[in-house]
């Protein structure tokens, strides 16, 4: 997942190397580090911004050791999963275990359901439903849109996709 | 030029009655229907073949069967327009290696032939000099092969996408507009004579990723068949799934797809957003090609019907008439 972090520690030698070095230790992928060495110098205080991928359940691990180099965590934001798809899906939809269906999409880890409408019809009838899919890249979206469809078909629902275009 | 006509249904008499009314310079001189057949080197008269067609059922002379005017009649060209089978392709296979092997051209707009047997046919008309086209088999009245094969000369097409089927994408619309059910959207297809008594053909995507193949072959040579591509209908869409879609502007069509650099070959229901240029109304079809250089190109026009198809065959026949005319 992606992670980003604002950070103050003390504007001395080292400090932001010791904030990176648990990073790597939780199998983190540092994206950017972002310094914001501007308003008063004189503070000694050194704000830092990182954005960083991070394995699924490693962050409050990730926050205790930095806290534990004395540096201040002033802002997380798991802004992570922002690229999103809505698909339709036609089918037995209930009785085929909808929570099921979401569960194996949110279980994945990279990839969760953001929103599920669900329109049911008579009974017997076959059902249909609008899902929206949250992962933070394309290549997990196509990852997660396969599974769906993986698990659908075991189900016979019909997914019906986006049309995406080719550059 | 003179040319044989090989089925008097929707097509052929479209052809023949667009030859009458219009001075292209084109005389027919054999003429077919499943049970008959008529020959005349000086031009048959087509209004009374119209006229006997619609009276008796038959266009010519029953002891005349339509493989002795393939061989028999004296024509530059061969208009086939006998009905599709994709089982084999058959009998437009055999009437159409029977004329190319005449070293006549072939004109066609029966998909069975050049879905199955596209290199096998082209191959055999390039040994007799003879030319094979078939604008009229893929969107009916829209030039796509044509554009393809002539005017995007020095472009590599990268994939194409398109709206292929009328009979499906008309019962989309509806439903999308009237909120009508599918089987109720297909009931009123029938009674316009949209689909036909077995609408499986069209509605299961069989129609569309025909014309895939035949796309698909003749861009990029890849000798692929029906089973290469991956298929879905409509025939399961609720129109509470449309009502879902619309809810995000979106609504859901019939989209053939061929993306060669990813292996995707595939005719299945979409969702595409409210104002995208392949969201076309009704009947129509439409077909986008992404290309190198000209970018992305969409076409929108009638997918059938009986002059509209034969706009396809006449243009064929022209441009054979004008760049390789001395047939033999
Ligand atoms: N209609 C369209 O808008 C459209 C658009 C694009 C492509 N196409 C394709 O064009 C072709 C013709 O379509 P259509 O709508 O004109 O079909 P149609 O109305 O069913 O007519 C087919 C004609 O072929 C004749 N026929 C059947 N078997 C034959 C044989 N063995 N030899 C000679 N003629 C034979 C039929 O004879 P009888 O009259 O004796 O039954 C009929 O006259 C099909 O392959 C179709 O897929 C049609």
């Amino acid at each position: 997942m992606q992670v980003s972090m604002k950070l103050e520690m003390k504007d001395t030698p080292g400090q932001l190397v010791s904030v990176l070095t648990p990073i790597s230790q939780c199998g983190g992928n540092i994206i950017a580090v972002i310094h914001q060495r501007d308003q008063d110098s004189d503070s000694g205080v050194l704000d830092v911004q990182i954005v960083l991928d991070l394995p699924e359940g490693r962050l409050d691990d990730l926050v205790g050791q930095i806290k534990k180099r004395g540096v201040t965590i002033t802002r997380i934001g798991k802004e992570r999963l922002f690229l999103q798809r809505s698909l339709l899906m036609i089918g037995h939809i209930m009785h085929t275990d909808i929570s099921d269906t979401v569960d194996q999409i949110d279980r994945t880890g990279f990839a969760e359901v953001a929103e599920l409408s669900l329109v049911m019809p008579a009974i017997s009838e076959r059902s249909s439903a609008r899902i929206t899919l949250k992962t933070a890249t394309a290549a997990d979206m196509n990852s997660a849109v396969t599974l769906l469809r993986k698990v659908s078909e075991k189900k016979e629902i019909l997914i019906v996709e986006p049309l995406e275009e080719c550059g | 030029m003179r040319i044989a006509i090989l089925g008097f249904g929707s097509v052929g008499r479209g052809v023949a009655q667009v030859v009458q009314e219009k001075d292209l310079g084109i005389t027919v001189t054999g003429l077919a229907d499943s049970r008959s057949g008529i020959m005349d080197p000086d031009g048959i008269d087509l209004q009374a073949a119209l006229d006997r067609k619609a009276k008796t059922g038959f266009c010519g002379d029953r002891s005349t069967a339509p493989l002795d005017v393939v061989d028999g009649a004296e024509y530059d060209a061969l208009v086939e327009v006998s009905p599709t089978r994709i089982e084999d392709g058959e009998p437009a296979i055999t009437h159409i290696v029977h004329a190319l092997s005449r070293g006549k051209h072939a004109v066609t707009s029966n998909k069975g032939p050049i879905a199955l047997a596209h290199r096998r046919l082209h191959t055999l008309a390039a040994s007799h000099g003879a030319q094979l086209r078939y604008e009229a088999t893929v969107c009916g009245a829209i030039p796509v092969l044509h554009v393809l094969q002539h005017d995007l000369l020095g472009n590599q097409v990268k994939a194409l996408h398109g709206v292929m089927n009328g009979t499906c994408n008309f019962i989309l619309t509806r439903m999308e507009d009237e909120g009508l059910t599918y089987d109720q959207a297909l009931a009123e297809a029938r009674e316009m004579g949209y689909a036909e008594a077995d609408p499986s053909y069209d509605v299961k995507g069989i129609d569309a990723a025909l014309k895939l193949v035949i796309l698909a072959n003749t861009i990029w040579d890849l000798g692929v068949t029906l089973d290469d591509v991956e298929i879905t209908g409509i025939d399961l869409i609720t129109p509470d799934a449309i009502r879902l879609a619309c809810e995000r502007e979106t609504t859901i069509r019939l989209i053939a797809e061929a993306i060669p650099e990813k292996g995707l070959l595939r005719v299945s229901p979409r969702i595409i957003p409210h104002g995208h240029p392949l969201l076309v109304e009704g009947t129509l079809n439409a077909v986008t090609l992404h290309t190198d250089l000209a970018g992305e190109l969409t076409f929108i026009g009638k997918g059938a019907g009986s002059v509209e198809t034969a706009s396809a065959v006449i243009g064929d026949l022209l441009y054979i008439g004008e760049h390789h005319a001395g047939a033999h």
